[in-house]
């Protein structure tokens, strides 16, 4: 299992050397083997005997992040949904894209979401499984946005980015916690945990974070509006990721928890709440499309929310239905997908409004188009496998009960599926007989119609002959897998109820007739409620809502950054004041941090208030002069006053030191003031000279209510003791603040020393180098 | 005293703010050097003042201040004047090359 994610990452590295030589052999050719290798080791594994098997690589052992793979009945389903198609889509590329594209990059592109999507389906670790889904949504963006000189695959890439992401984090969250909750990292041992998970108070973020993540990823309502936008894939990616992998790993997840959260009954109702409106919005919506692909997308949608739905309802038709389901919608979706590229590819459209009476034409295209839709449709023919699934569909939904809130959606459910399949009816008819049948519109195709190249309908061939196979003989598919995966999903043993295709009186039969005669009444009168379209959804298009939102939030947070940042200093060096002085107040009101009432202080004395009220005086007058001279000086003045402070406090080096500071920087000052121009008034409205002079004020009152509250908190005597002591003892010195400074911190001067240097060189520089004026541009 | 000290520390740090908040850079780095003053002080007495003689052993005496922040205003005093004067070529540099020292004229472009 390994080996089946890491092979297609290993080939991808020498991919840009194979596609060197692309004109001569196609580089498709050199990747088909692998996806190829990988199914027949898969097909090896089915059978009625299988039972699940585990490996375990290291990768972050100290965190229990590692490659844990676990290969059950689901996994191999998705295991060979994924090689097998992967392998069909690659040989369908070669034809399908021209050697003049850049084909590393795709295959490149392709080769890491096929790892990626393995890594998803076969990690038991939630860690590993995050990190490859991660790793879907990336690969997937890069190919969507294949052809990046188009603007709509740019947007529709982006779209899908957003949405994936956002959903993979919300999953991560969930992830998250639940990893909290039981200790473990295993998806298993978490199986063994049901209890835990149910009781602890985080279920429900656990359950709320896990949907998002999967209802985005498959594109369920209201997330379901990047998968149309990435139609602008090229086919064989729509078909591969669009149709039968990528939006089928929120199912996956869905599956995959089910045993642990089908346990509350918030799994119904949301689940299939989410599943139903996201089958009939997608079905509705799929009618209104005129593009091919477009239809295929809203088909894909719906065929989802079915999917969706039946995991919701978990009962055991149920969720053998849904597993069944996401086999049948694989086959017939990708060979529909396939279809409309080979139209695409030999009409030079897609737009079905100029496409008609095809049939002739194109016969062997058609006939494979009539299976794939009409199986998509549900049309009740016995060789059909899309009609099985959505009698087991109509069949789970008639058999719902639950209490309160849970039995009135049980009650609605069945009418709802009944209304979606109507629609799906009608827009796999309109696929169908809008492209093949009606009049030839020959004017408007951009080429000449003509049976597409038997390379291109291989891969589509064989997807309906699967379709039929399933449709004929079901019992052997059941036997092999579905009943594998169903009780792996499942939890427990499925009995053989799955004789389905003999209820031919039973209600579900009854309700597929129904769906296919309205269905019938709605094609034929096609053009007379197509003006229902024009009104609904119209202004409500969740399209609008996500453009709005990209909008809205582009705008407001450039507003908002705009706002606070517009290049001014004094508005930053204001913001910050603000914020200490909140901060500081806001913590000493909250943790009783005041303390004003002084104790243990020293007398004052004259001199020293003399010196004080000289200090202020001064520092007050910096402010009001507006002569640069009489600034300086009067700076000189604090200095000096603060130098008598030392002498007062008995500070004598610090006293010489600041006074011959103080005479050095007065000096600078006077030097450089020469060359600045003279102080101006100031032309500031009242406004701001208040905002300056209140943070002033408040943050020297702050400073000041600091000082004394911290005077007054002496929680230990000063180390200096040791210091006193020892000076003379082992530092051989008598002034003690020097031998600090040389000897007991010496460290400190040494870097001082650096900082004057720095500070040296670095004036040297400034003055000394200059760029001449000219060349300054 | 102590309360006195931390009175003109809380001054000398609202004039430096206030002169932090004008416009010519003169006064920043005028209102720089008020600020690190008021620092100095402020750890000077928060050491206690004049418990003592001056730290300077002698024999026969018990009592002395604490040398600690004395020994490390002194570090900082270095600093703030190396700091400061090279702000002050800086601000000489920057009016000369710009023509002005007016902050508000000083900002960056519009779309940086």
């Amino acid at each position: 299992m390994l080996t089946a994610i890491f092979l297609p990452l290993i080939l991808a590295c020498f991919i840009p050397f194979l596609s060197k030589w692309k004109h001569s052999i196609h580089t498709g050719w050199f990747v088909l083997p692998i996806p190829f290798s990988i199914f027949v080791y898969l097909i090896t594994q089915v059978g009625t005997q299988f039972s699940p098997f585990e490996r375990s690589y290291s990768w972050i052992p100290s965190l229990q992040i590692n490659f844990d793979l676990y290969l059950d009945g689901l996994s191999l389903l998705f295991g060979l949904l994924i090689s097998g198609i992967g392998s069909l889509v690659v040989l369908y590329s070669v034809y399908y894209l021209h050697k003049s594209e850049q084909l590393g990059h795709f295959y490149v592109y392709l080769l890491m979401f096929m790892a990626a999507m393995f890594g998803v389906v076969f990690s038991d670790n939630v860690f590993a499984l995050y990190t490859f889904w991660e790793l879907t949504s990336l690969s997937s963006f890069l190919l969507i946005g294949y052809w990046n000189h188009r603007k709509g695959s740019r947007y529709g890439a982006l779209k899908s980015m957003l949405i994936t992401v956002f959903g993979g984090l919300s999953l991560l969250g969930g992830l998250l916690l639940l990893t909290i909750v039981t200790d473990t990292t295993s998806i298993q041992a978490m199986m063994d945990q049901k209890e835990t998970i149910i009781n602890s108070p985080q279920f429900g973020w656990i359950l709320g974070f896990i949907f998002l993540g999967a209802f985005t990823k498959s594109a369920q309502f209201p997330f379901h509006i990047w998968l149309p936008d990435a139609m602008e894939a090229p086919t064989p990616v729509s078909a591969y990721l669009h149709s039968a992998t990528m939006v089928k790993a929120g199912i996956f997840l869905i599956a995959r928890f089910l045993p642990i959260f089908s346990m509350s009954e918030w799994f119904f109702i949301i689940v299939s709440t989410v599943g139903i409106v996201t089958l009939c919005w997608g079905s509705y919506m799929a009618v209104r499309q005129t593009d091919l692909k477009g239809i295929l997308a809203f088909s894909t949608i719906s065929q989802l929310g079915m999917i969706m739905a039946m995991l919701g309802f978990g009962t055991k038709v149920a969720v053998f239905a849904a597993v069944f389901h996401i086999l049948n919608h694989a086959t017939f979706k990708g060979s529909l997908f396939m279809v409309a590229g080979i139209i695409d590819h030999e009409t030079g459209t897609r737009d079905i409004r100029k496409l008609g009476g095809l049939m002739t034409l194109m016969p062997i295209t058609a006939t494979l188009a009539v299976f794939g839709t009409f199986s998509m449709a549900g049309v009740p023919l016995p060789f059909l496998n899309g009609f099985y699934s959505k009698e087991l569909f109509f069949d789970a939904s008639l058999h719902l009960e639950g209490e309160g809130l849970a039995q009135t959606l049980a009650a609605i459910i069945p009418y709802l599926a009944v209304f979606g399949s109507i629609f799906t009816f009608v827009y796999s008819m309109y696929l169908f007989f809008g492209t093949f049948r009606g009049e030839y519109k020959e004017k408007e195709l951009p080429q000449k119609p003509h049976e597409a190249p038997i390379g291109m309908l291989i891969s589509p061939i064989i997807l309906v002959l699967l379709v039929i196979t399933i449709g004929l003989i079901p019992e052997l598919f059941n036997s092999a897998l579905i009943d594998h995966v169903a009780e792996s999903v499942k939890g427990e043993p499925m009995e053989k109820e799955i004789k389905f295709w003999h209820g031919w009186d039973g209600t579900p039969l009854h309700m597929s007739l129904i769906v296919v005669a309205l269905g019938a009444l709605l094609v034929s009168f096609r053009s007379y409620w197509a003006g229902v379209y024009k009104a609904v959804p119209g202004a409500l298009s969740l399209n609008k809502a996500y453009d709005w939102l990209v909008d809205r939030t582009e705008k407001y947070s450039s507003t908002i950054t705009n706002g606070y940042m517009n290049g001014s200093l004094r508005r930053y060096v204001r913001l910050l004041l603000i914020a200490m002085l909140l901060g500081t107040i806001g913590t000493m009101l909250l943790t009783d941090g005041l303390a004003l009432n002084p104790t243990d202080v020293e007398d004052v004395t004259f001199p020293e208030m003399l010196v004080v009220i000289m200090m202020v005086l001064a520092a007050l007058a910096t402010i009001f002069t507006n002569n640069r001279i009489a600034a300086i000086l009067i700076l000189g003045v604090v200095g000096y006053g603060l130098a008598i402070l030392f002498v007062l406090y008995r500070a004598p080096d610090l006293a010489l030191t600041q006074l011959i500071i103080e005479t050095v920087t007065v000096a600078l000052f006077l030097l450089v003031f020469m060359h600045l121009p003279e102080l101006r008034k100031r032309h500031e409205s009242a406004g701001t000279i208040l905002i300056n002079a209140s943070i002033a004020i408040l943050f020297g009152a702050m400073m000041t209510i600091v000082g004394i509250s911290s005077y007054n908190s002496k929680w230990f005597d000063p180390i200096s003791d040791y210091f006193l002591e020892t000076s003379v003892k082992l530092g051989g010195g008598h002034n003690v603040v020097n031998v600090i400074l040389v000897d007991m911190r010496g460290l400190d001067t040494l870097f001082e020393i650096a900082v004057l240097g720095i500070a040296a060189l670095a004036i040297f520089n400034m003055i000394k180098l200059r760029r001449k004026k000219g060349a300054e541009e | 005293m102590e309360m006195i000290t931390s009175l003109l520390a809380g001054i000398l740090f609202a004039t430096g703010v206030y002169n932090l908040l004008q416009k010519q850079l003169l006064r920043i780095v005028i209102g720089t050097a008020l600020i690190s003053h008021g620092a100095h002080l402020f750890i000077l007495t928060m050491g206690k003042l004049k418990r003592g003689n001056p730290p300077i052993i002698v024999e026969g005496v018990e009592n002395y201040v604490d040398p600690l922040p004395q020994a490390l205003i002194l570090t900082s005093i270095v600093i703030s004047f190396g700091v400061t004067s090279f702000l002050l070529v800086l601000a000489y540099r920057a009016a000369k090359t710009n023509d002005t020292d007016n902050m508000d004229e000083l900002r960056g472009n519009e779309n940086e």
